[in-house]
């Protein structure tokens, strides 16, 4: 009997406890947090640990942010369960303006992709000139590639390259991965296979990927630009406008854009500006 | 494997912070799911024939459902274009342990009725000839069943302390809010940052044989 009860009177207790932290979850707009959904390369390539923890002393807002690709971001967006995306594929930014989805986008950055390989780069793409010739030498090769695979703006740009290398890729060299940049890029490493990757992911996590590197840059076409957009209030009302707002003015005026340019890991700088 | 130590005794405020975290999402989602739990258990220990034996293979499959199926369906509950979206649950540490909540459940039902039904028949039937009020019948039996009701609880912590897929879907794996030990795990490989990731399995590892033992010290306990 005693300690049935007591069990009892302990649960009863904790509930107690827990209700302000449930409360705090169930308020419908925290109006000091704002949650961004932005891809895997703002995030791990150590940028946003940069400058948000400047935007949020600033300002006193709380920035969470999820982490996921470009196509995931904008979906997120779109659901209205975040208040404002960072993303790199114009196509399906434009696209998500156009639905109404957004109620402003700016330009924030760029920087380019690269493509990664083995050191020995077997299928031979530094004598390569562009990027359509170097896909369509590992295409030719038939060498280990492996895709993110999943809709972000690197593996977006990658189907273009693809489209214009007039190549459609599959087999079992071709390797869709469903992951984030870096889980990529470390999946190339271990199979000795090649990748396109953005170059600040690259530049944060080449320590770890032993025996890859870049083995084609330099084409106009693998430029990569970034937008921020504010998720529309005229669609889910709830979405923290004014901190929305309040981040973007930050990533495009003159403080973030120093912080922007400041940023650089290993003394390389990472993303350019607009 | 020197470095993932070091960063525990050295007291790394972030790495204690995502254990302290994972500890608490997966306790009150432990503590919650008991109130569902331990009465269907029960209840469904004590139903009669051909209908308690579907509804105890009905929890048992459902408690094997994997972790990702239950973040997905919570998730289309959860997000702003679900019917819960209101309650800003999605990317907070509430949606984390609603999901976890729903992973413990079954889990504490199919084992609390384990339990009772391992008891010996003539406990019940005692209390029957006595003529016990069904609330005198519910806590003479639940005290009876203790062992496998606190089984039942140490289990589905268990499961919850380790599972990924509902924390990374709803929670979103964001930085000093919702990462948790197997998401900071996830994260951290992925970055080649394999210390901490080492450091955390080290700490689930403890928490996984505590667990065991655990479990296994109330099975005699019974006997």
């Amino acid at each position: 009997m005693k300690t049935s009860h007591r069990i009892m009177a302990v649960a009863a207790l904790l509930l107690i406890l827990a209700a302000p932290a449930f409360a705090q979850g169930a308020k419908a707009a925290n109006p000091s947090r704002i949650i961004m959904a932005t891809t895997t390369s703002t995030e791990q390539s150590g940028l946003l640990g940069y400058m948000l923890p400047v935007f949020e002393k600033k300002t006193g807002y709380k920035v969470d942010v999820v982490a996921v690709g470009t196509g995931a971001s904008l979906k997120i967006g779109e659901k209205g369960d975040c208040d404002i995306v960072l993303v790199h594929a114009r196509a399906l930014e434009d696209a998500f303006m156009a639905a109404g989805w957004g109620s402003e986008r700016r330009d924030v950055m760029y920087n380019d992709f690269i493509v990664l390989g083995p050191k020995d780069d077997p299928a031979g793409l530094a004598k390569t000139r562009n990027a359509k010739e170097a896909f369509a030498a590992i295409a030719g090769k038939k060498a280990v590639f492996v895709s993110r695979g999943d809709n972000s703006g690197t593996h977006v740009k990658e189907k273009d390259v693809w489209k214009v290398a007039g190549v459609t890729p599959s087999g079992s060299w071709y390797k869709e991965a469903g992951q984030g940049m870096s889980q990529v890029i470390q999946m190339a490493a271990q199979l000795g296979g090649y990748t396109l990757a953005d170059r600040a992911t690259w530049l944060a996590v080449n320590k770890s990927a032993p025996g890859l590197d870049i083995v084609f840059q330099g084409d106009p076409a693998l430029l990569n630009p970034y937008g921020i957009i504010a998720v529309n209030p005229a669609k889910w009302p709830h979405v923290n406008v004014s901190g929305a707002k309040a981040l973007m003015d930050f990533f495009t005026g003159a403080e973030g854009r120093a912080l922007i340019e400041s940023y650089k890991i290993g003394g390389a700088q990472c993303f350019f500006l607009l | 494997m020197a470095q993932a130590f070091e960063l525990l005794f050295r007291g790394d405020a972030e790495t204690w912070g995502i254990i302290g975290r994972s500890l608490a999402f997966s306790f009150f989602a432990t503590i919650f799911s008991i109130i569902p739990g331990v009465p269907l258990g029960v209840l469904i220990a004590w139903k009669p024939g051909r209908g308690k034996r579907f509804a105890a293979s009905f929890i048992h499959a459902i408690s094997a459902v994997p972790t990702v199926v239950v973040g997905l369906f919570v998730y289309s509950f959860i997000s702003r274009s679900g019917p819960l979206g209101f309650l800003g649950f999605l990317y907070a540490p509430a949606g984390v342990v609603l999901g976890q909540f729903f992973l413990a459940t079954p889990l504490v039902i199919s084992v609390t009725c384990a339990g009772l039904e391992a008891l010996d028949p003539r406990f019940r039937e005692t209390l029957e000839t006595f003529g016990a009020s069904p609330l005198r019948k519910l806590t003479a039996t639940l005290r009876e069943a203790k062992s496998a009701i606190l089984a039942s609880v140490v289990l589905a912590f268990g499961r919850v302390i380790g599972e990924v897929g509902v924390s990374t879907m709803l929670g979103g794996n964001i930085r000093n809010a919702t990462r948790t030990m197997t998401t900071a795990i996830a994260l951290d490989a992925a970055r080649g940052e394999f210390e901490r990731a080492l450091s955390l399995g080290l700490v689930l590892l403890v928490i996984a044989v505590v667990i065991n033992v655990a479990v296994s010290g109330l099975g005699h306990h019974e006997r």
